[in-house]
């Protein structure tokens, strides 16, 4: 067993964390709110710059784990998070705020939406929404592509991989499990040959 | 104007609401890549096999979860509450939530807490690290992609809110505003018609 190189969170330095699992459970709720198709990309602004619970390697970390495991990968991730800090109960805080006031929404708009489903400004603002939405998320991943270069691969291998799983994925419509297994599997091979030597 | 809206009258028996739960405990094992990637599969169960579920009803969840903040689970949810309705009653499509819900998260949640626990006792391990970071490059991958879907099925690719994606990213990028005001600006601007 050797020890990492890295500090890791805990350890001197108090890096930020949640003060509480009430803290962690607004934090939470207050992510679930700002994501208009998706959260994740929310998560990277509040928690890895905002408030700088974790830092950009952790959070890709992290994030490779919650998508690779079954269920949504937000939920996965808060789990992990929540857990980390609380345990158990830190990890059911932290689903609980993900879920509870969106819950609420999402049915109040399901009993709204026969009313309204057919005005075009409701439309057109939903439209709206999901168009910036889909500018935040193409910043995250933009940001975290600057944490490749701390990664055991060659900047140029990192590039590559990326570049062909955007194709797969957003051009090709290929099925996710098969891009992860497939192409993720080939660059947890390659960077666990480099980091043997 | 108005399409006819194909409406469904249930009576579900207790064996009924038990197969719904099992059928969505069941999808939640096999949701890598998030529910939705199940949602084919819980088309073929609601609205084909036992039509507890319209298609109108059915599309209506995947569209309005996507639209409402949160996480896009909860399009589950929303399909537990209509076959509840379609059941009808308000406290059938109560508990119809709480069954899709309970089932669709409960096996998920025990799997990767245990995983990410185990990974994070071992975070040291060669091939915790291999994993970890080898797969980083494809996590970015997923965000692009998921930003190029989102911004190209939002009313079709048209320029204008191609436009209103990036200049929304220009300004994430360069500010620390507030992402309720960059939201609230585009759908202003979706609402007067502008993009």
């Amino acid at each position: 067993m050797t020890t990492s190189p890295h500090p890791q969170p805990g350890e001197p330095g108090a890096p930020p964390r949640p003060q509480s699992l009430s803290d962690l459970f607004i934090s939470f709720t207050l992510l679930a709110l700002q994501g208009f198709g998706g959260v994740l990309a929310v998560v990277q602004r509040e928690l890895v710059e905002r408030k700088r619970w974790l830092t950009q390697e952790e959070f890709i970390e992290d994030w490779a784990v919650a998508q690779i495991m079954p269920g949504p990968n937000v939920v996965n991730l808060s789990l992990m998070i929540g857990g980390r800090y609380f345990g158990l109960p830190g990890a059911m805080t932290a689903l609980a705020g993900l879920l509870a006031l969106p819950l609420v929404l999402v049915l109040s708009l399901a009993v709204l939406h026969d009313r309204f489903a057919d005005s075009p400004q409701v439309a057109g603002a939903l439209r709206g929404m999901a168009a910036v939405s889909a500018g935040l998320i193409g910043v995250a991943g933009l940001r975290l592509a600057a944490a490749l270069k701390r990664s055991p691969l060659p900047m140029s291998w990192c590039v590559a991989i990326a570049a062909v799983g955007f194709v797969l994925v957003a051009l090709l419509k290929c099925p996710l499990p098969y891009v992860l297994l497939g192409l993720g599997g080939l660059g947890c091979v390659l960077t666990w040959r480099r980091l043997a030597s | 104007m108005s399409p006819a809206h194909e409406t469904l009258h249930l009576a579900l028996a207790w064996s009924d609401w038990l197969n719904l739960f099992g059928h969505f405990l069941l999808l939640s094992t096999m949701s890598i890549g998030g529910a939705i990637s199940t949602s084919s599969e819980m088309h073929r169960f609601l609205v084909e096999q036992h039509h507890w579920l319209t298609q109108d009803q059915f599309n209506a969840a995947i569209a309005l979860a996507q639209a409402a903040p949160g996480p896009n689970v909860l399009f589950v949810a929303l399909m537990g509450w209509h076959v509840g309705l379609n059941a009808g009653s308000v406290g059938a499509a109560l508990f119809g939530v709480l069954v899709c819900m309970v089932g669709i998260m409960t096996p998920s949640t025990v799997i990767t807490y245990t995983a990410a626990r185990w990974g994070h006792r071992n975070r040291d391990l060669r091939a915790v690290r291999a994993f970890k970071q080898g797969m980083a490059p494809v996590v970015i991958a997923l965000l692009l992609s998921t930003a190029w879907i989102l911004g190209s099925s939002a009313g079709g690719g048209q320029w204008r809110l191609w436009l209103l994606s990036i200049a929304a990213g220009a300004v994430i990028w360069r500010t620390r505003l507030h992402l309720l005001w960059v939201l609230a600006a585009g759908a202003l601007l979706g609402a007067l018609g502008i993009v």
